[in-house]
């Protein structure tokens, strides 16, 4: 007698069964509210009452006329690109360091890696401290170090508050990012370092043209991450500046928040937020495109 | 152009002593060859010569000129090739061979010429645009030689260059290398596990095992006299045979050694020669078109049941039934005695 075919030797319906949560978590949590996103930012809905009205692309007209949206879609680019930039110079740089061996390397790394461990808002408020216009801590250290003769207001002028938030977000990344690209170092062939070094090339022509070139690829990946999570975050700027002074230093989450929530007004919210999409496909293609190339190594 | 000196040179990893004392002149031009098998520490001896490691003790002298200690890789005026090739795969062919000499800050035009010539020698001129990943094996590793080349190096150092080529392409990669290393006559030191290659390019052979050296001569030399049961088992393909035929004439506790293809049937030999014969026990006989193996075992044996290797050349057409004893022999002359203790090797 033959045994009777059970689900396991279906791989027809077997796939399906195995995918079907994966798919309802992505449908449900992410579909729906990207699709109700959408249609909201085309409705006038507030967050008061169940009155659904269409309104075009009204909701639209309005934020590209307003100032404090134009502002905050330069900061999302300006944090993010800025933020990217420090992380990447940053990671690599401490990869290099975490490659040596040397005492405490361990412990060195649990620190290292704590920026990522910590929740965004217990930073974040840790952050405040430190950017405090009072008991600013790097006024402080630059006062004592004698590098600083007057007094910065952190979180109270446009440039700085950009400039602080640019700060805590690429400390939040970049523990990240070195690990990846720590893990992207060691999948660099031994022999090809080696050769390089027999070759002759010294440490900076190792680092330019033989390691960072193969690292590319691993380092696209780390930006990619970091790009997505900063250009969406809404703690940081939330709670460092809440989008102040003056409205100057919002981003487009918090700027979503405050219209769509805080605001009530559902619609301009939802528009608000959808500015940030085109913004992420772009980047991710051109990322996807540039790790590809450096795959093929045309 | 340079020789190189080894002196009681030593490296540790731990408690492992990967090289133990080897002392080792290499001659001018010559193409010396390091065998072992993994373990034995060729590699680790190689890397020290490079500067990619560093010696626990002793000395290393390239071209008269000290280099252990500080001297950095570049400094010593080697190139090395790796097992791996270790091309640089986000480059072209071009740039990685123009790389050592970039790395010198050689003017562009004298570069483009240099990369030019080399690529010439290695017929490799039409690849130049391509990455390496575009190659084939044999192309690869043929870079690989060119990178090595356009430094001008006093001493090449090659890593087990072939190991990763299919057994067809080696035959000839073996051929071209030889031929390129006679014509610019440069110090050569190759690394390999492999005794074919390493008879068939070394001008001299160093065997190794243990991190110690145990036999350095020409591939005449190590194959026909070996110093130790080790070498004699170690080079030659079967092994060596080695037995203690119990022979009165022999001091206690000494072991006949002969090679498998000079054991032949009693019949083969002419009338007059001086003939060492043995009853050989046949188990098994191989064909293998060239040649036939026949495995069995030697019955004056003091362990009979000790497999030993007959290698008969096709053109001895003698039928070997198996399962029988028949009359084999070796020439006197080319018998080889050691020590069953030491293993080493002992005059008759």
């Amino acid at each position: 007698m033959t045994p009777r075919r059970t689900l396991a030797d279906r791989e027809d319906v077997l796939g399906g069964v195995m995918l079907t949560p994966a798919l309802a978590y992505v449908i449900l949590l992410v579909g729906v509210p990207f699709v109700l996103a959408i249609v909201l930012s085309f409705s006038d809905a507030t967050a008061g009452s169940l009155r659904f009205g269409w309104a075009g692309v009204r909701n639209y007209a309005a934020i590209l006329a307003d100032p404090i949206f134009l502002r905050a879609l330069r900061n999302t680019a300006v944090v993010t690109i800025g933020s990217q930039l420090l992380v990447v110079v940053l990671a690599t740089a401490a990869a290099q360091v975490f490659r040596a061996t040397f005492r405490g390397k361990r412990f060195a790394r649990f620190v290292l890696l704590l920026p990522w461990a910590v929740p965004v808002s217990l930073a974040a408020i840790a952050w405040t401290w430190i950017f405090d216009s009072t008991f600013s801590v790097i006024n402080w250290t630059l006062k004592a170090a004698g590098l600083l003769h007057g007094w910065l207001y952190w979180l109270g002028e446009p440039a700085l508050a950009l400039l602080a938030i640019i700060i805590v977000q690429a400390w939040r990344i970049f523990p990240f990012a070195t690990v990846i690209v720590l893990a992207g170092l060691s999948s660099i062939p031994q022999e090809i370092v080696e050769a390089a070094i027999v070759d002759g090339a010294g440490f900076w022509r190792r680092l330019f043209q033989v390691e960072l070139p193969l690292l590319l690829p691993v380092v696209t990946v780390a930006v990619l991450f970091g790009v997505v999570y900063t250009a969406t975050d809404l703690g940081v700027v939330y709670i460092l500046t809440g989008g102040g002074p003056a409205n100057t230093t919002h981003v487009l989450p918090t700027l979503a928040f405050q219209r769509g929530i805080l605001g009530a007004d559902l619609g301009q919210g939802a528009a608000i937020a959808v500015f940030l999409l085109p913004f992420l496909i772009v980047v991710a293609f051109a990322m996807l495109r540039l790790a590809r190339r450096a795959e093929v190594g045309a | 152009m340079a020789g190189i000196e080894i002196r009681n040179l030593r490296k540790q990893f731990g408690d492992l002593h990967a090289v133990d004392g080897v002392d080792l002149s290499i001659r001018d031009g010559e193409f010396l060859v390091l065998l072992g098998s993994s373990g034995s520490g060729k590699t680790t001896l190689l890397r020290m010569i490079a500067g990619l490691e560093r010696p626990t003790a002793g000395e290393i002298h390239i071209g008269g000129e000290r280099v252990d200690g500080d001297v950095p890789p570049r400094a010593r005026g080697i190139a090395m090739v790796f097992q791996s090739y270790a091309l640089y795969p986000h480059r072209t062919v071009f740039q990685n061979i123009a790389f050592p000499l970039e790395a010198v800050r050689t003017p562009r035009k004298e570069i483009e010429e240099k990369v030019r010539w080399a690529a010439d020698m290695f017929s490799i001129t039409r690849y130049l645009d391509r990455y390496p990943r575009q190659l084939s094996g044999g192309e690869r590793q043929r870079v690989a030689l060119c990178r090595a080349l356009v430094r001008d190096p006093k001493v090449f150092l090659l890593d087990e260059p072939l190991a990763n080529l299919d057994a067809k392409l080696r035959n000839t990669a073996r051929d071209d290398l030889k031929r390129f290393q006679r014509q610019i006559q440069t110090t050569t030191v190759y690394v390999t596990h492999d005794q074919v290659e390493a008879m068939g390019l070394g001008d001299r052979i160093v065997v190794m095992e243990h991190g110690k050296v145990r036999q350095v001569g020409t591939p005449q030399e190590v194959y026909e006299d070996p110093v130790d049961t080790f070498v004699a088992t170690f080079v030659g393909q079967p092994p060596m045979n080695l037995l203690d035929l119990r022979d009165p004439s022999l001091a206690a506790g000494t072991l006949v050694g002969f090679r498998p293809e000079h054991l032949l049937p009693r019949s083969v030999f002419g009338p007059g020669e001086d003939l060492r014969t043995v009853r050989f026990a046949v188990r098994r006989v191989e064909y293998l078109g060239s040649d036939r193996y026949v495995y069995g075992s030697v019955l004056e044996s003091a362990a009979p049941d000790a497999t030993v290797i007959a290698k008969l050349p096709a053109t001895i057409a003698l039928a070997i039934p198996e399962g029988e004893t028949h009359e084999f022999a070796v020439p006197r002359r080319l018998l080889r005695y050691f020590d069953a203790a030491s293993g080493l090797r002992r005059r008759p």
